[in-house]
């Protein structure tokens, strides 16, 4: 019973009501299966581009050459996928470049896989020492809030903003239960 | 095979008549051929994030598919980020091309060999991973076919261009980064964007 999901509430619908809105018009990603739902909103969308990635990494360069020409964009990652952002995240800090980032957390709520613990242990560690700044969400009903201030934060002031949705919103308990997603 | 061509002419012939040309430069070695070919406010020139100079012609070129884009980078910075291509061939933006200045060296950190000096492909790569043309060029004759393909072809475009591993002066171009963000959106989209 540690990890219920709260399944119920359709947040990624919420999700990208508040993307388009925000008129971001391209979103990165590398497939998790917390953002699955989102991930189709967004590709099934004809206002945005959805850029599947071959690593989280990329989605910074994307995000920058976006903003350079006028548009937005917003990214979307595994907690183990902010590892491979480190460095790259630096360019986002010396030229300011706004960054939206919506992170699904593994390694943290009830997780079963002890390889995703250290990552998902050290992500919101990580993400502020490189000047993001950190928005952690433990409620299904809280987190399309949280990214309308992520966005709002993001584009008004050019920072990097990265709302973490707790394991306990996405209540992966196995890696059947994963599978089968 | 040793290479004939200078990397600093053959940068300087792709930036000759540019136009509305939109340039991201890799950092350091191409950052400074660019720079030498003279400062433009529509030159992104990169001092980090090293294997992200294609993503960002990749975010650039989708977010501006009216106006031709050029990254312009190193073999060590294109070998950091392979997945790039791939990336890009999956998106097939008509309006970008990416050229690697390919002297199989790390021209920064004491030229070292690349993989592309044991004979790795990146063109091949690139041709592999969808891009419409991809090429390595070796002689002057062929830069005049490249120059065309970057303000015309249907891209995306790729191609290596193998130059002399050379130890020349460094031209710095501006160092911070808010600046060069700030001027290159300023050049592009005017000056509101400064309030956007």
């Amino acid at each position: 019973m540690a990890a219920e999901p709260q399944a119920a509430y359709d947040w990624p619908l919420e999700l990208h009501r508040l993307l388009a809105a925000s008129r971001v018009r391209q979103v990165g990603y590398v497939p998790d299966a917390g953002h699955k739902r989102l991930i189709e909103l967004c590709h099934a969308d004809r206002s945005m581009r959805a850029v599947p990635l071959t690593t989280e990494e990329e989605g910074i360069g994307l995000a920058a050459g976006a903003w350079l020409g006028g548009e937005r964009c917003a990214l979307l990652m595994q907690s183990s996928g902010v590892g491979n952002i480190i460095n790259a995240l630096g360019t986002v800090k010396e030229c300011r470049f706004p960054l939206p980032m919506l992170v699904t957390m593994r390694g943290e709520y009830g997780e079963f896989n002890p390889w995703q613990v250290p990552m998902g242990q050290a992500t919101p560690a990580v993400l502020e020492a490189m000047g993001v700044v950190v928005q952690p969400v433990r409620e299904a009903a809280d987190i399309p809030a949280a990214l309308d201030a992520a966005l709002r934060l993001a584009y008004n002031s050019y920072v990097a903003v990265a709302v973490l949705i707790s394991q306990r919103v996405i209540g992966i308990k196995s890696f059947q239960e994963q599978a089968a997603q | 095979m040793s290479a004939a061509l200078k990397r600093r002419e053959v940068v300087a012939q792709l930036l000759a008549g540019r136009g509305d040309l939109l340039v991201v430069a890799g950092l350091g070695s191409t950052a400074w051929d660019c720079t030498a070919a003279g400062d433009h406010p529509l030159t992104f020139p990169l001092w980090g994030a090293m294997g992200q100079a294609a993503t960002i012609g990749l975010g650039l070129a989708l977010a501006q598919p009216k106006r031709r884009v050029l990254v312009i980078t190193g073999d060590g910075e294109m070998l950091m980020g392979l997945g790039s291509l791939a990336t890009i061939g999956v998106q097939r933006p008509a309006n970008l091309s990416v050229v690697v200045i390919d002297n199989e060296r790390y021209g920064e950190t004491g030229m070292q060999a690349t993989h592309t000096a044991s004979g790795v492909d990146l063109a091949a790569v690139a041709r592999a991973c969808g891009f419409r043309n991809a090429s390595t060029l070796t002689r002057e004759g062929e830069i005049a076919a490249l120059l065309a393909a970057v303000h015309g072809a249907p891209g995306p475009n790729f191609a290596t261009v193998k130059v002399v591993a050379e130890k020349i002066p460094i031209v710095l171009p501006p160092r911070d980064g808010g600046l060069l963000k700030a001027r290159f959106r300023r050049a592009l989209l005017g000056a509101a964007a400064d309030t956007q």
